[in-house]
């Protein structure tokens, strides 16, 4: 009963890092009523860009440094440094030092920076190509789909079956959802909020009611998994995950950013998109793809966690607009640190106990998620 | 030129297009000479549902002219200017873009040739105005007109008296704002043929008329507009062409002062007109019989 409690007292601190390294760019906004917006918006982005690189850096550091084995920042440096061929500071001195970097820590972080950068940029293009902020990969259940997927795998070939099944089904599990709720939840070219949320509503209770299927059915041994997937986990991070999970997000990530000057037309409207050059029909078709593939790679191994995918894009775009030039890459790096300093929390917020990392994300981002529905309910049309 | 298409027909060719938004080298489009057919439909017929929209609508618009789109609501106004741009799929007849059938461009190259300005102006996100304005110049996005985008962005702003809007955010301005940064885009886009549903729906009366002074010009400058617009003095004043729809067919087809008779309007409106003439000698007023 305590983990629980003391959790979302310290979730604010650790798990929206992003808002200090935001913080001084707020001062820029009072130059918003000015002439030089643009300016100052790109101003802001560079800023939150260093910001945003600054705090991956330190953080990896300091997730090398956190664990039973003591490893101090220079040691992690150090180490990093001869692994890239470097003769430059200290090796770890603990014994295990190394192994404790190299098999545990720093699969985990890297797990960690790939997750969090997959989720918070398919929000961005989720959002972008509902053309409504509060789509979200877990909000409207892609991710459950994706999990029901993964869980069909795991219940039918057993719990040995290999990643690369887990991570293809949920794939199509996340295509399929995907597909879905762009079909059911649009109208007219946009996404009305209430339609947005009751899809999910509705998605999220069948794939509820599927995982709940393979639960019932499943061995003692896929059970486990499956229940270790709705909580969502980075704790089964090993290099082989990494490799599976790498390539596909980076595909997805660099296809986010061939289309992102384009998304911003989307805004519009699909009928003016198409006036001003945009081919609707096909953009709209790789992007579906896209997000279903940093989906896939955002729950392949490390199960549903929600609400990175909101939180991240809104406080890039409150930075620095809501251009997807910048919101792209922004948001790939603030989903990395997000999700790294989220995993840092869970597992260190508690002495001896790993908090599943799903609920701290959900514990913040739920809150966030009233706090928008309220602000985009009470100016209509208004998505600031 | 052909060849253009045919790099689009494998599917690494579809996939790059897919990926860099068809940025293969589109076709230019090239001065029209006056009076030259910039597009036009040609016995097009349209039914939604079980409903028929249009029957048999033939209409050229041609380079140097000011077009009005005239008729009571659902006449068909709206969905003519739909399969003129492409967005309603005609069932019969043909539509023509710049000597072409419509389908023979790229949204791209279309969109280099004919601006749109629909009647209702959202926006998903809180860009700003000018960021809007900006975004009428991406079709021409890796042509050598790229290097126009400052000043056709200026412009455009200066043009429709949105300068002061620039750095507000486009979902926090009124109706009328809106529709004037909206009319902005489209100037800046720079295409020879003007597409506009009721632009002046939502303005006053200072910029209903700053609004039509821009398309006479635009039309005087070899351009080529199509306007729907309600107001049948407004559309007296400036078009030069008046084409009247009323239940998806055209009724009439000329210069304003020979299409609106008060006869011909009070049968389509289904309510009795009269046009008096302008007492210091300008173009015809028209009125509802009161």
């Amino acid at each position: 009963m305590s983990a629980p409690v003391t959790s979302p007292a310290g979730a604010p601190q650790d798990g929206s890092a992003p808002v200090p390294d935001a913080a001084p760019d707020e001062g820029d906004r009072s130059a918003r009523v000015g002439p030089a917006v643009g300016r100052g918006r790109r101003r802001a982005a560079r800023w939150l860009t260093v910001g945003l690189g600054v705090a991956l850096a330190v953080l990896t550091v300091v997730s090398g440094m956190t664990g039973q084995v003591p490893v101090s920042p220079a040691e992690v440096l150090g180490s990093l440094a001869h692994h890239l061929g470097l003769d430059w500071g200290p090796m770890p001195s603990h014994p295990q030092g190394e192994n404790a970097l190299w098999v545990v820590r720093f699969p985990r972080v890297v797990l960690a920076i790939v997750v969090g950068a997959a989720l918070a940029c398919s929000g961005a293009l989720m959002q972008g190509v509902f053309g409504n902020p509060l789509a979200e990969p877990g909000v409207i259940g892609v991710s459950s789909g994706a999990a029901v997927g993964a869980c069909a795998v795991i219940v039918t070939a057993g719990a040995l079956v290999p990643g690369t099944w887990v991570a293809a089904a949920a794939f199509l599990g996340g295509l399929v959802t995907t597909f879905v709720v762009y079909a059911l939840a649009r109208a007219g070219g946009r996404t009305e909020v209430v339609t947005l949320v009751l899809t999910g509503i509705a998605v999220n209770a069948f794939a509820g009611g599927m995982l709940a299927f393979f639960t019932f059915v499943a061995d003692p041994a896929a059970r486990e998994q499956i229940v270790f997937w709705q909580l969502g986990s980075l704790g089964g991070a090993t290099w082989k995950s990494v490799s599976i999970v790498l390539p596909i997000a980076a595909v997805g990530v660099t296809g986010a950013m061939l289309v992102r000057r384009r998304m911003d037309l989307l805004a519009l409207g699909e009928r003016a998109a198409q006036h001003l050059g945009v081919d609707v029909e096909r953009l709209r078709q790789l992007v579906i793809v896209l997000v279903a593939l940093l989906v896939s790679a955002g729950v392949a191994f490390t199960g549903i966690i929600a609400f990175v995918g909101l939180v991240v894009p809104h406080l890039v775009r409150m930075v620095c607009g809501p251009s997807h030039r910048t919101l792209i890459p922004a948001s790939v790096l603030g989903g990395a640190v997000v999700l790294l300093a989220a995993d840092l929390l869970a597992r260190n917020a508690v002495a001896n106990v790993e908090l599943p990392l799903g609920m701290i994300t959900s514990l913040v981002g739920g809150p966030f998620f009233f706090y928008l529905l309220r602000r985009t309910r009470s100016r209509q049309g208004g998505w600031a | 030129m052909s060849d253009l298409r045919h790099e689009g027909s494998s599917f690494l060719g579809s996939l790059r297009a897919a990926v860099t938004g068809a940025r293969r080298r589109s076709r230019l489009p090239g001065p029209s000479a006056p009076g030259e057919v910039v597009t036009a439909a040609r016995g097009v017929s349209l039914t939604l549902g079980a409903a028929p929209i249009l029957r048999d609508v033939s209409v050229d618009v041609r380079a140097g002219e000011l077009r009005a789109l005239l008729g009571p609501n659902g006449a068909g106004k709206s969905s003519l200017l739909a399969v003129l741009t492409g967005d309603l799929d005609a069932e019969a007849g043909d539509v023509v873009v710049d000597g072409r059938a419509l389908g023979a461009w790229t949204p791209t190259e279309l969109a280099l040739r004919r601006s749109v300005m629909l009647q209702h102006v959202s926006l998903s996100f809180p860009f700003t105005a000018v960021d809007v304005v900006r975004m009428g110049r991406s079709p021409w996005r890796g042509t050598p007109f790229e290097s126009e985008d400052d000043v056709a962005v200026a412009e455009a702003m200066a043009a429709t008296d949105v300068e002061h809007l620039a750095d507000r955010h486009f979902t926090s301005l009124s109706g009328g704002e809106k529709a004037r940064v909206a009319l902005a885009r489209v100037l800046a886009q720079r295409t020879a043929l003007l597409l506009l549903d009721e632009p002046t729906a939502a303005l006053d009366l200072k910029h209903q008329e700053l609004v039509l002074q821009l398309a006479r010009a635009h039309a005087a400058a070899g351009g080529a507009v199509v306007v729907v617009v309600h107001d049948l003095s407004l559309a007296a004043a400036y078009a030069d062409q008046a084409t009247v729809l009323a239940r998806g067919r055209v009724v009439a087809d000329g210069a304003p002062r020979d299409v609106l008779t008060a006869e011909l309007l009070t049968d389509v409106y289904d309510y009795p007109v009269e046009i008096v003439d302008h007492p210091g000698g300008g173009a015809p007023i028209v009125l509802p019989r009161r």
